[in-house]
């Protein structure tokens, strides 16, 4: 099918994208990779008065290091991403991830900022930004910046922190280098579709110890959410079978997955604990 | 309307579009590049791939607005001087086609992935295509085909260098 | 691989064309993107044509007001089935299974009421697509619901709703076949009665979705009043006499063409109303239509396949001898009857018996109307319903007797000697080995170390299981014998037409009645001809598809057309050679029984060397300055073959499967299948249609389900729903074949295209269960989905319904208004 008619903005600045936003008028639609929002407009699902295409805004596209942390601009794109030396080096949850996005195609246009803004709960990235405690850098109008935690940013099904006349402009994220270990386990039935869910595991070892432990549940809600019990009854346990498997059975906890074609609540809440003790495995090198 | 200006297939285009033209459009219906086909309509099926400034894209999911000032090459571009570029010909060697109607975006998608990896594995051509359904074949002559332009295009590359 | 020597390599003679691995023709314009696909159709003038469809399964329409479409920029015209109820007629159902079949009709557009989502409410006619997709949504329109029918067990109780209120019942028809009554085999109930085992299932075969991937597409030219229909179809011929008959446009008025087109698997073999409905646009306004659905629109609209409850029940001796088979099935129709809607169960009662010796048989099937989109042929049509059953339920057989599948298997089936061989269903199987087979598919597979693995991994109780499943099966091909289609009051013959064309250059056009979308026609008939005429390959034109050049014909499907089609033209050819041999018998001076044709050329016998060959006898006779008197001067000619048998391909499917029993996730380890189709002529077609047809096969056994909610909105109306594997989901195939030629026609095939389909399926589900059935799993439902795994292996069941919500991708897109709706959150 064929979008319903919009006005069409394309800025090259986020001064300029906020400017168009703020003068798009009621409905405006900020398009980053177009991989979400184009074929919810193809299918008339959206109808935006203005779309604000962000693909020539070159300053939001990029990654770089800022000490502890490192910075995803937000129109980097997934393959800039699965290329990006920084991101091979301390971010290797998010390439991780990021690879199960789609197919190649879809990843040379969807970017890190859309998926995340996008705040689909089968989608990938989300959970990895919450398991990560990614701080989200917004400018609003007039070019007022300000910054959300990962656990304030994703509200709801498909909605975020973001206000209108919003941008998400960059996601800092603590880079995660020796010691850490990382696993995106990903569950689907064909390999271009969605998670029916997924767990995002980062491990810091200390010896036979585990140190640190970051869990991100895709999916299993209508936000993505953090495995707390789990990464709790990990942070100073053995490295151990036994102990990883008593900790993944807590995963599902006060979680409220949907139920769609692929699966249903009870499945769901059994496939995170399945999946959970196989992430945090993979990640603590057992 | 918004003008651009695009090249397809080395010729050089001006036209006037809606933004909302999706570039497969553009390029069936303004343009006549009639061999890009569209298969769905969620950018699943990979029918309408083509390379946009060198990469692949689902031409379906591109607005034509967006390649204003870029570069598309079609599966109608690739044969360069009347040869078959190698991947067509590995398609019709191995019989990696039936109806042909994949084909187009199973071929630009294929390009790609030995531009990025000229030495996959079958694991890795089976990725590299999931986002190219064809229901005629079952794949394994379209792994094949790959397998042999992968092959070909490498020890040319070689000969080259 | 192929066992039995290559039939076709002979000692002496030229090297034949036939057997040869050539590559394709067609190729050359695919591959390049120079295409004549419908969609890329442009006529002057041409205006565009979209749909309003029904966003409920039920409804009485109450308020249709098209006014505000009607002033939209660019609009030319709205219809409703106000404008058009008096003159679209019904969409044809050729096939009345029996003489008290109801068909309520099937108007191209809704006029009153509508009987399931996507059904056509209202047409924009508009000089572009985007005007006429835009003006859709300024129609107002609403609906006073209905009860909706959607359970097939609910449907035929006494009481149920009706989908049709002009009928008393759902049960469009009551269809059986008992071999008892048929003189074909022995008494069913006796059989029963004296069984010492028996074993009862219910399977059910889920609605699937053709999904061919060029959407449908509908051209129509006017020519004063003449019109040309080009389309997206399978059946250019079938589709011009039911198009003049539904619209009154007389037939020699009306020209159909099937340009390239892109797929089809039984999908594309309707009169669609869309079609239909384009005719009537064009002919109303005068002026050149066109239409191409969406994808979504294909999902919703397109005829869907399968969808039947099959209750099984097998009679056997404790020894395992087979003593009675009987069927009862409930077959959904959908809303409407189409094309050949009734007759798809119907073509499966023969075959439930499969390839083994039942002494008694009884098929009975109801055929039950829903509020879902018809049902009508899709890739094996009845046959892969029959065999899925025939195979699932040996298995369960097995089980029960506590004996190997395999030898459970052997112990019934029809042994080599014992061809032809008539079965209880009172068909005659003519040719086969299906030990051979067997053994060369169990080598294929590495059975044994597969057999080993499997015991290891269950000793060790490793959470992988692996499990082997098998699938011994026969189809009916070559549809088929026109007295048998007759009898069976099918509304056409089964024959294909054939006529060659000897040009004065010496170059050679075949004109064929099968109308290819995909599955190398030209390559193959070109093929033939080569051998026949003893021409080259390249030499070949085969021209077909449009009812103006190839005039008579009946089209592709049934895995048909190189043994119908091939065949008519294997007669037209013999018939050009008898032409050219009085001709060369005038110019070589000598008498006709002295000459003998070889490799292309007359020469007479005894003086190898002079001759003359056919190519130069096209020149002479289109020069016609010397020629026998009393015959025409042409060499062409024509033939049509109505085939006396249909044809039996046969084979042994194996699927070694993995099944994850802690998240119900299965992986196809390794698939072999040895196949004997009969005579090969291409054996890289041969490999491709079986590669394809597998495919699809398996795809059925793990990915796809069309699935409607309460309310009969399809939840798998896109691509993100409805699954269709992509390479990354599907193994290598390793596949082979054993030849035993078809003994119903010359050319020794037997048919290729639906084999691995049919047989695919039940292997699939047969390994699923095997790698499990010692946790106390018994059944699995199609899909597998990983879901329904795992509760079968952890709650028992056969893993139960799947919720009907789509996934909430793209906000769970599903098809409702005008195509697709937002799930309600
Ligand atoms: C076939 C297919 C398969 C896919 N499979 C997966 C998958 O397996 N896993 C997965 O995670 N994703 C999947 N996706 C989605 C893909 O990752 C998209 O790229 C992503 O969801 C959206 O990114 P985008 O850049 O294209 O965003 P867009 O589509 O441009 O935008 C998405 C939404 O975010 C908003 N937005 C975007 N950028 C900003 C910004 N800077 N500030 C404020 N709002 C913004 C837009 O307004 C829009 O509402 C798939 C997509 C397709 C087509
Ligand atoms: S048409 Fe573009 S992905 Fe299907
Ligand atoms: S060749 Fe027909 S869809 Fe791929």
């Amino acid at each position: 099918m064929i979008p319903a008619s919009f006005a069409y903005a394309r800025p090259t600045s986020v001064d300029e994208a906020l400017q168009a936003i703020a003068a798009g008028g009621e409905d405006v639609k900020i398009m980053a990779g177009g991989q979400s929002l184009i074929p919810v407009m193809r299918l008339r699902l959206a109808a935006p008065e203005t779309v604000v295409d962000l693909t020539r805004v070159t300053e939001l596209r990029g990654v770089r290091e800022d000490g502890d942390s490192l910075v995803i601009g937000a129109m980097t794109t997934h393959s800039d991403i699965l290329r990006d030396p920084l991101i091979a080096q301390y971010g290797k949850l998010i390439a991780e991830a990021t690879e199960t996005v789609a197919d190649p195609a879809v990843r040379h246009r969807g970017t890190f900022g859309g998926a995340l803004a996008h705040a689909d709960p089968a989608g990938d990235l989300p959970a990895v930004a919450l398991a990560l405690d990614a701080e989200f850098v917004i400018a609003g109008p007039g070019g007022a910046r300000r910054s959300v935690p990962a656990s304030a940013f994703f509200v709801d099904y498909l909605t975020t922190a973001l206000e209108e006349g919003e941008l998400l402009v960059e996601v800092r994220v603590p880079k995660l280098g020796e010691g850490w270990g990382v696993r995106y386990e990903k569950f689907n039935r064909v390999a271009q579709a969605w998670s029916i869910v997924a767990v995002a595991a980062a491990v810091r070892r200390e010896g036979s110890t585990i140190a640190e432990a970051r869990i991100g549940l895709t999916n299993m809600g209508s936000t993505p959410l953090r495995a707390t019990a789990t990464e709790q009854a990990l942070v100073g346990a053995d490295v151990s079978l036994e102990t990883v498997t008593a900790a993944a059975a807590q995963a599902a906890e006060g979680t409220e997955p949907s139920s769609d074609l692929n699966a249903q609540a009870d499945y769901r809440q059994h496939l995170a604990r399945v999946l959970t003790g196989r992430a945090v495995r993979a990640a603590a090198g057992l | 309307m918004t003008q651009i200006s695009v090249r397809v297939d080395g010729a050089s285009y001006a036209d006037d579009v809606e933004p909302r033209t999706l570039l497969v459009h553009y390029l069936r219906e303004q343009l006549g590049k009639v061999g890009t086909v569209v298969g769905c309509d969620t950018s699943n099926c990979g029918a309408c791939t083509v390379h946009l400034d060198g990469e692949s894209v689902k031409s379906c999911t591109v607005l034509a607005v967006q390649a204003d000032g870029s570069e598309v090459t079609t599966i109608e571009g690739i044969a360069e001087g009347g040869e078959l570029h190698p991947m067509q010909r590995a398609f019709h060697e191995k019989h990696g086609l039936q109806c042909g109607y994949c084909t187009p975006g199973m071929i630009m998608a294929s390009i790609d992935l030995l531009k990025n990896n000229p030495n996959p594995s079958e694991a890795e051509i089976r990725e590299g295509i999931e986002g190219n359904l064809c229901r005629c074949t079952g794949y394994v002559n379209i792994v094949r085909a790959v397998q042999q332009a992968a092959g070909e295009m490498s020890s040319t590359a070689g000969a080259q260098a | 691989m192929t066992l039995t020597e290559d039939p076709t390599t002979t000692a002496d003679g030229p090297a034949k064309e036939v057997g040869n691995a050539r590559l394709r023709k067609e190729d050359a314009r695919l591959i390049t993107g120079k295409t004549t696909w419908t969609d890329n159709m442009v006529l002057p003038g041409m205006l565009h044509m979209a749909f309003l469809r029904s966003p409920v399964a039920h409804a009485t329409i109450s308020h249709l007001d098209v006014s505000a479409a009607k002033d939209r920029p660019n609009v030319v015209a709205v219809y409703t089935g106000q404008d058009f109820k008096d003159e679209q007629g019904t969409i044809p159902c050729a096939w009345p299974v029996t003489p008290d079949m109801v068909n309520p009709g099937h108007p191209s557009i809704a006029v009153d009421t509508v009987n399931h989502v996507g059904e056509a409410v209202a047409i924009v006619v508009a000089r572009t697509r985007t005007a006429a997709v835009d003006a859709v949504e300024a129609i107002d329109v609403d609906y006073e619901n209905l009860p909706v029918v959607l359970d097939m067990e609910e449907a035929v109780k006494d009481g149920a709703d009706l989908v049709h209120a002009s009928t008393s019942s759902n049960t469009s028809y009551h269809f059986v076949f008992d071999a008892g009554e048929a003189g074909t085999g022995s008494d069913t109930d006796a059989a029963f009665r004296d069984a010492e085992v028996t074993v009862s299932r219910r399977f059910v075969q889920q609605r699937l979705i053709p999904a061919f991937m060029e959407p449908r597409s509908a051209v129509v030219g006017v020519q004063g009043d003449n019109y040309t229909l080009w389309s997206a179809t399978q059946i250019p011929h079938i589709l011009r006499v039911m198009g003049a008959l539904t619209t009154g446009i007389p037939e020699h008025k009306l020209r159909v063409v099937a340009p390239d087109v892109g797929g089809g698997f039984g999908g594309k073999l309707q009169v669609c109303p869309e079609e239909i409905l384009a005719l009537l646009v064009a002919r109303r306004l005068g002026k050149p239509v066109k239409w191409t659905e969406t994808r979504s629109e294909s999902l919703m609209t397109a005829h869907h396949g399968r969808d039947q409850i099959q209750y099984i029940d097998v009679a056997a001796k404790k020894d395992g001898t087979v003593t009675g088979l009987r069927v009862r099935l409930l077959a959904d129709m959908g809303a409407y009857l189409r094309l050949i809607t009734p007759g798809v169960p119907a073509l499966g009662a023969f075959m439930f018996p499969g390839i083994y010796k039942f002494p008694a048989y009884r098929f009975e099937c109801d055929g039950v109307f829903t509020n879902k989109v018809p049902t009508d042929a899709y890739r094996g049509a009845g046959r892969p319903e029959a065999t899925f059953a025939i195979e699932r339920i040996m298995d369960e057989l097995a089980v029960e007797l506590d004996m190997d599948p395999m030898e459970l298997r052997r112990k019934n089936w029809i042994s080599a000697e014992e061809f032809p061989f008539t079965t209880v269903a009172g068909l005659e199987y003519d040719s086969g080995d299906y030990e051979q087979a067997t053994q060369a598919a169990l080598e294929l597979l590495g059975y044994d170390e597969l057999r080993a693995e499997q015991k290891r991994r269950r000793e060790s109780g490793d959470p992988v299981q692996l499990g082997i499943g098998i699938s011994t099966f026969t189809e009916m091909c070559g549809l088929a014998p026109s007295r048998v289609l007759g009898s069976l009051s099918f509304g056409a013959g089964g024959w294909e037409q054939a006529s060659i064309r000897m040009l004065p250059t010496g170059k050679v056009e075949v004109v064929t009645g099968s109308t290819p979308h995909g599955q190398g026609h030209e390559t193959a008939w070109s093929q033939i001809v080569a051998d026949e005429l003893g021409v080259p390959f390249e030499d070949v034109e085969v021209l077909h598809g449009d009812t103006a050049i190839s005039s008579r014909g009946l089209d592709t499907y049934g895995s048909r057309s190189l043994v119908v089609g091939g065949t008519a033209v294997v007669k037209a050819a013999e018939k050009v050679v008898a032409k050219a041999r009085k001709i060369a018998a005038h110019l070589l001076e000598a008498s006709e029984d002295d000459l003998e044709f070889s490799g292309g050329k007359f020469s007479v016998k005894g003086t190898p060397g002079a001759g003359l060959g056919i190519q130069e006898i096209a020149l002479a006779i289109f020069a016609a300055h010397d020629y026998p008197e009393g015959i025409e001067p042409s060499i062409d000619a024509e033939a049509a073959f109505d085939p006396v048998n249909f044809s039996f391909p046969h084979g042994t499917h194996l699927c070694a499967m993995e099944v994850d029993t802690e998240t119900g996730f299965v992986t196809i380890r390794k698939y072999a299948s040895v196949d004997d189709i009969g005579t090969i002529v291409n054996p890289i077609i041969v490999e491709g249609q079986m590669h394809g047809g597998l495919a699809q096969g398996i795809a059925q056994a793990l990915y796809e389900e069309a699935i409607y909610d309460a309310d009969g909105n399809l939840t798998t109306g896109t691509f993100v729903d409805y699954l269709l594997p992509s390479a990354a989901d599907l193994p290598t195939f390793h596949t082979g074949n054993t030849v035993h030629a078809a003994t119903s026609n010359p050319l020794g095939a037997k048919g290729v295209g639906e084999a691995g389909c049919i047989a695919s399926t039940p292997a699939v589900v047969n390994a699923a269960l095997d790698a499990v059935r010692h946790l106390g799993v018994t059944d699995i439902r199609m899909p597998l989905t990983p879901e329904r795994v795992w509760r079968a292996i952890h709650q028992g069941g056969d893993g139960g319904d799947r919720a009907a919500e789509g996934s909430n991708a793209y906000g769970g897109a599903r098809t409702t208004e005008s195509g697709i709706e937002e799930a309600a959150q």
